[in-house]
């Protein structure tokens, strides 16, 4: 039985920045496990929509134990996406090839924009499993963790990617980032504060009695 | 971003530029031609596919499209339902 995961992330780029952004994702400084980009079908299809297909090679960072199952030192990705404009939305399709009865992983992501136009998510789902006799537990749950931290470098890669793509919308990122950031400052003084208030009033209050 | 075959950057480097414009604006802007840049596209694709052969990339395994996603969601719609069945138990090594 496969191990299932799922997220949303939201991007602060509109669709139409996410859909152009999206084929020039790699590489970034987030990528260097991402290898090789080829397109290798590509169509648009009768009802309008743009149908592709790319293979990636990735590198296969294992632990000591995955080694006697994985032999490789990369694997191959097939992501396939379609981008349909009536129903606003991408929807991607990414899986490994080969060593299939070792370790699959299915992904498909929907992008989709939201009702005001200035912000796109992405509803992630991820099926894991395992044919491995005795270990398919094993593998699963270290595939699902590793999928989890994948995750968050696919998505700061692709804010990277949008940010160098759109530096206007970028600085209005950076710029909540910076209130964002100010405001924790801000509140770790006031914290600093208080605590101070405290030590000094419990040792007031030590000397009083 | 490099391609499987050494010998196909450039072709790719130059049908991607001409994607990535086409993309943004004709396909956007809802012009669905995608003549433009098919005859780079068609090279392109010839120098893949020698690579892929080169490379042993099983392509049958390359050709099955998911894009509808049947088999997958099915799949895990039916592991849904049959751990209902089981209860809640844990998993079973097939």
């Amino acid at each position: 039985m496969a191990k299932y995961y799922g997220d949303s992330t939201i991007f602060h780029y509109n669709l139409e920045q996410v859909l152009q952004g999206f084929w020039r994702r790699y590489p970034n400084p987030y990528s260097t496990h991402v290898l090789i980009e080829d397109t290798v079908e590509r169509e648009v299809t009768k009802d309008g929509k743009l149908y592709s297909k790319r293979l990636l090679t990735k590198t296969n960072k294992l632990p000591k134990w995955g080694e006697r199952f994985f032999k490789a030192k990369s694997v191959c990705i097939i992501e396939e996406s379609l981008v349909d404009l009536k129903s606003k939305t991408l929807t991607t399709y990414t899986r490994n090839i080969g060593f299939n009865k070792i370790m699959s992983v299915i992904e498909k992501v929907v992008y989709r924009g939201d009702v005001h136009g200035n912000k796109t998510i992405a509803y992630r789902s991820a099926w894991i499993d395992s044919q491995v006799f005795g270990f398919a537990s094993a593998i699963r749950a270290f595939g699902c963790e590793r999928f989890k931290k994948n995750c968050q470098k696919t998505n700061i890669g692709f804010n990277y990617v949008l940010g160098l793509l759109y530096p206007m919308q970028n600085q209005h990122n950076s710029m909540q980032q910076d209130v964002a950031q100010k405001f924790k400052e801000a509140a770790k003084q006031v914290s600093e504060h208080v605590k101070e208030q405290i030590y000094e009033a419990s040792h007031y209050n030590m000397n009083q009695n | 971003m490099n391609s499987i075959g050494e010998n196909c950057n450039e072709l790719k480097s130059k049908y991607d530029q001409c994607f990535n414009t086409w993309f943004s604006e004709k396909f956007l802007k809802g012009d669905k031609d995608d003549t433009p840049c098919k005859s780079l596209f068609q090279t392109y694709q010839k120098c893949v596919q020698e690579a892929l052969t080169l490379h042993q990339i099983d392509i049958k395994d390359l050709k099955t499209n998911h894009i509808d996603g049947t088999e997958f969601e099915k799949k895990s719609a039916y592991s849904d339902s049959k751990n209902k069945n089981d209860n809640g138990t844990s998993e079973k090594e097939s």
